[in-house]
């Protein structure tokens, strides 16, 4: 029954939907299933922040290597919650000026705006910039001219690297505008691989990947595939 | 500047008797004096929509003699059902008494009133309470005398439903409701937004409830849509069913899969744990179940190994069902009892702080196998070039076609799009799993043909020039292949 | 030397990168821009408005991609600023509105404080729901937008009087950095309603997703900030001395040649490419020293 309820609700809704889709009058019912799940998700935030709670407050309490972390993510946590929730130092809303906590959570100047804008912003932007680093070490590593297809690769990539450069511009100045090699100049070779041996690519990736979303999700809706209830075998 | 409360209160309610009339003039759906209004479209007709809960109209008109001279606009309105006619006077009313409150508030306090909230007295809070009430109550006897009252006035009797540019003689109502009868008025925008006289329908119409598609088959609709998922779908069920009769059904070798087992057997070897990564959306992406299909195969194979699966999330719904998943694992390889729940854990939704989480995770406890399966946005680059700073044995999957090049370039295995939705076939080994990977690849054929039937037939029709007979006959079916059957 | 490079600890590499982005930046070295073909016409569909038309600004990112999305974000309201158009400003990410109220802040409010808020521009702020509002604003704005960003009430900005629907706008222009985006937009709105015009900016993980749709559901596109470059360009050499740098008498700044000296904030994009280029030509170099420390251990293998 633990496995055999979760099936039928999935078939069940799975068909539904599929077949409201072509029905004018139920055509909505898609959005409506999507908006259930929003529901759902924002319920389960509880969950999971309970559930981080306790992680966090049990590394601590055994004291396990790194536990100085945990304590640090347990403060943040609590410190955003709290001075979000309760719209610490937020200013009424001109609409409502007889309401204190009539002001929105993030207003400028409030302490949970102070905490994002100095604390989250910088930490995001900082880990989103190491990419940059991680590409170039990638790129020594991994980009060797081991057969045919990866010098293929790797000439395409100094294309793009020029091309989408000063330096590219630079180094095929000297063709003109207007003569019939234009076409070699780096920067419009650069865009003619862009948009047409990468969008034939990305075309056909994509195409596999629909045809893959549908199988597996129709897999899924005829309980063919149960692997995601457990093991495959009852 | 703060003034005594008499003089507060008096200067209050003469400033809202004199702002009245302005106030209520721009609350008012009012224009600047028209200095040239257009002409009314001459005719108007409001259809049945075919393809429709019985909740659409199509609105038809003829083209404004001003138009497009003088015409920058349709705007198209639909009548108001009794309540609703009742309901907007009833917020226009509560509208128009809040706008007098505000100018009650500004009147006492200035216009600076609203960095002074946080530091009114008491006395001030009341007498600021006391003159937004007779504000509210001249407020109230105004509108009630006024046109905006009026339930036959032409602004209450209709709504505003949308617009059409210049030049676009048709527009589809939604949101209506089949056991109403409608009313609908078209009036042509000027240049300088004065509007026309609204040209109306003669007759009041209903919309009619369709159980399927009525749109003509070659204008398009959802009946071309039908028959390829029908086709699609019936493929898939022909090969499982073909797959169930104990046919053998061949699958090209992925090495990514080939090598989850000995990635887990390194793991165990070393005494390291795995670390399995579900991808950061949530259950709703079908790529975030495709990964979990993945995980039971990696901690049955943990399971029996006798290794640690380490599953971090970054949603709470996908950490609930990844632990059912390995629990259930677990128990089909005979282990319930090294099932550890508290290996499944919710970190962040936050995508970075998800990276940074599992960074400092890697290289602090040093994984020996990491799985990356599932929808991955930026942090693909992250997490696969940390992986490989700790040695560890890295396969990855996605559907993200961005993402891919970053874990073919640092991964040691990956599953390209497709593959990544095969997996669970693949490595189950299932015959009707298998035969679904069958009915997929028919999909595929179908997508070469079409592409090959359509190049063909342009390239032929650009070859005999498109203005020969047999060239407009080809651009014409490649034209109804595109925008009616592909659409 | 083979053995250094063969066991190249990567922190060199990290090193070497970040004196790559770092000189330039420091040095303020600045190269010329050339626009291609899809920034003059994401720039052609903008400068083709009359002045008054109404166009939607949907800034669809977060503070992790402002690096690459923050220069365009610029360049575009300064541009709509320019021309006169009415912006209205929404986001579709929960951290979205503070990127709109950066721009805000950096162009309207320091450059155009001419522009009144409502009559000029309005933030209609942040919906939830991803592409499901994209679904109902195509065809009604104002059932999920009853008020703007501060809670005024949408009857009460004159602005959004002609506005119904997403078609009201005469060009949509869409600065995005993954989901929901620019994708979405064209799935949801240009493509069922083929009447709403879309140009966008993406970062450049995103751009070649994008390039299938171009040009039939869209029209110009922006990827990274090689895009965001280009489009400064573009608008600099139309509009560039209108808003100079001034001192404390009110009086242009001028550099050494005589011309009025560009606010910083207007040239971030074309900035920002002096530290691409050289972080380019370092992975080149180090791709090619790759190359020759595999070779040579190859060739050292056979013998």
């Amino acid at each position: 029954m633990k496995r055999t309820a979760p099936m039928i609700i999935l078939a069940l809704g799975g068909f539904v939907l599929l077949v409201a889709y072509f029905i004018p009058y139920t055509q909505g019912w898609g959005e409506d299933a999507a908006l259930w799940f929003d529901i759902l998700a924002a319920i389960a935030f509880i969950l999971g922040g309970g559930n981080l709670l306790k992680i966090h407050l049990k590394k601590m309490s055994d004291k396990v290597p790194g536990w100085g972390y945990s304590a640090v993510c347990v403060a943040s946590f609590l410190a955003m919650l709290t001075v979000g929730l309760l719209k610490i130092g937020v200013h009424p809303n001109e609409q409502f000026p007889d309401y204190r906590w009539s002001g929105t959570y993030d207003q400028v100047g409030s302490p949970f705006w102070w905490l994002y804008e100095y604390g989250f912003k910088p930490l995001t932007a900082t880990m989103f910039a190491m990419l940059a680093f991680y590409v170039a070490s990638a790129a020594f590593r991994a980009f060797r001219a081991k057969n045919f297809e990866a010098i293929l690769l790797l000439g395409t990539a100094f294309i793009i690297l020029l091309g989408r450069t000063f330096a590219g511009v630079f180094l095929t100045g000297f063709i003109p505008e207007d003569s019939p090699m234009a076409g070699l100049k780096l920067e419009n070779l650069t865009m003619y691989v862009m948009q047409v041996f990468n969008t034939a690519g990305n075309r056909a990736i994509m195409i596999g990947i629909a045809l893959g979303v549908a199988s597996t999700s129709l897999k899924v809706l005829l309980g063919v595939d149960r692997s995601y209830l457990g093991s495959g075998e009852e | 500047m703060i003034r005594p409360p008499a003089a507060r209160a008096l200067s209050m309610v003469l400033g809202v008797l004199l702002a009245g009339p302005v106030g209520a003039a721009w609350a008012q759906e009012g224009e600047p004096a028209a200095a040239n209004p257009p002409a009314a479209p001459p005719r108007i007709a409001a259809h049945d929509f075919l393809m429709d809960g019985g909740d659409q109209a199509r609105i038809v008109w003829e083209q404004s003699p001003d138009d497009p001279a003088n015409v920058s606009a349709y705007a198209i309105y639909r009548s108001r059902t009794d309540a609703e006619i009742q309901k907007k006077i009833k917020d226009d009313r509560a509208k128009f008494i809040a706008g007098r409150k505000t100018e009650a508030t500004k009147a006492i306090l200035g216009e600076d009133w609203k960095t002074m909230l946080d530091t009114l007295t008491p006395q001030q809070r009341i007498d600021i309470r006391a003159a937004r009430a007779e504000a509210a109550k001249a407020a109230a006897a105004e509108f009630d005398a006024g046109a905006m009252n009026d339930p036959a006035s032409e602004d209450n009797r209709f709504l505003l439903h949308g617009s059409t540019k210049s030049l676009e003689l048709k527009y589809e109502v939604d949101k209506l409701d089949r056991a109403n009868a409608y009313v609908f008025m078209v009036k042509a925008v000027g240049k300088d937004f004065s509007k026309s006289a609204g040209a109306v329908t003669d007759a009041p119409m209903s919309p009619t409830l369709e159980w399927f598609d009525g749109t003509p088959v070659q204008s398009g609709g959802r009946f071309w849509l039908v028959w390829i998922v029908l086709i699609f779908c019936g493929a898939v069920v022909f090969w499982i069913r073909h797959a169930r009769r104990g046919k053998p059904i061949r699958v090209r070798k992925i090495a990514g899969l080939e090598a989850v087992d000995e990635a887990v057997g390194r793991a165990t070897e070393m005494g390291r744990p795995c670390l399995f990564v579900p991808g950061i959306q949530d259950m709703n992406d079908i790529q975030t179940i495709a990964g979990i299909t993945v995980l039971a195969r990696v901690a049955r194979t943990a399971a029996e190994y006798d290794a640690k699966v380490e599953v971090p999330t970054a949603r709470s719904l996908v950490m609930t069902t990844c632990r059912e998943t390995v629990q259930a694992a677990y128990l089909s390889a005979g282990r319930p009892d090294a099932y550890n729940q508290d290996l499944i854990y919710y970190v962040t939704d936050e995508q970075f702080g998800y990276v940074a989480y599992l960074s400092g995770m890697m290289v602090r406890e040093k994984p020996a196998a990491c799985f990356y399966m599932g929808t991955f946005y930026a942090e693909s680059l992250i997490l696969a070039e940390t992986g490989n700073a700790i040695g560890a044995i890295q396969i990855a999957g996605t559907a993200m076609p961005a993402q891919l090049p970053f874990f073919v370039a640092a991964c040691d295995y990956t599953l390209i799009g497709e593959e990544f939705f095969a997996a669970s076939a693949y490595l189950s080994g299932s015959p009707e799993e298998l035969g679904s990977l069958k009915g997929q690849d028919l999909g595929k054929v179908i997508v070469a043909v079409l592409m090959i039937l359509g190049i063909g037939m342009m390239t032929l029709a650009s070859m005999v020039g498109e203005q020969s007979g047999l060239g407009e006959r080809l651009s014409a079916a490649v034209k109804f292949l595109k925008d009616v059957i592909l659409t | 030397m083979y053995e250094f490079f063969k066991n190249l600890d990567r922190r060199w590499v990290f090193l070497l990168m970040l004196l790559a982005v770092a000189v330039p930046i420091l040095l303020e070295a600045k190269f010329p821009e050339k626009a291609t073909g899809l920034a003059t016409a994401v720039f052609t569909e903008v400068e083709n408005l009359e002045a008054g038309a109404p166009v939607l600004l949907a800034f669809d990112f977060d503070p992790a991609s402002e690096g690459e999305l923050g220069p365009m974000a610029t360049a575009f309201v300064r541009h709509c600023c320019e021309k006169k158009l009415r912006m209205y400003f929404l986001t579709l990410w929960p951290v979205g509105p503070r990127m709109v109220e950066d721009a805000v802040a950096r162009v309207i409010k320091a450059d155009f404080p001419e522009l009144k808020y409502g009559d000029d521009w309005v933030n209609l702020g942040y919906k939830s729901g991803y592409e499901g509002v994209i679904k109902v604003i195509v065809t009604d704005l104002k059932q999920l937008y009853t008020t703007d960003h501060f809670g005024t009430s949408i009857g009460n900005i004159p602005m959004m009087e002609h506005i119904q629907s997403v078609q009201d706008f005469d060009l949509v222009i869409n600065v995005s950095a993954g989901y929901a985006g620019t994708k979405e937009w064209v799935q949801y709105a240009s493509t069922p309603f083929p009447n709403i015009r879309i140009v966008a900016g993406c970062t450049g993980v995103q751009a070649p997703l994008l390039y299938p749709y171009i040009p039939s559901q869209l029209p110009g596109l922006l990827g990274a900030i090689k895009g965001a470059a280009e489009y400064e360009k573009l608008v600099l050499d139309k509009y560039g001395a209108n808003h100079p740098v001034r001192d404390a008498d009110g009086n242009p700044v001028l550099d050494e040649d005589g011309n009025p000296v560009i606010p910083g904030k207007y040239l971030e994009g074309i900035r920002r490419m002096g530290p691409q280029m050289v972080a380019h030509i370092l992975m080149i170099m180090l791709i090619i020293v790759g190359n020759v420390i595999y070779f040579v251990e190859r060739s050292r293998e056979g013998r």
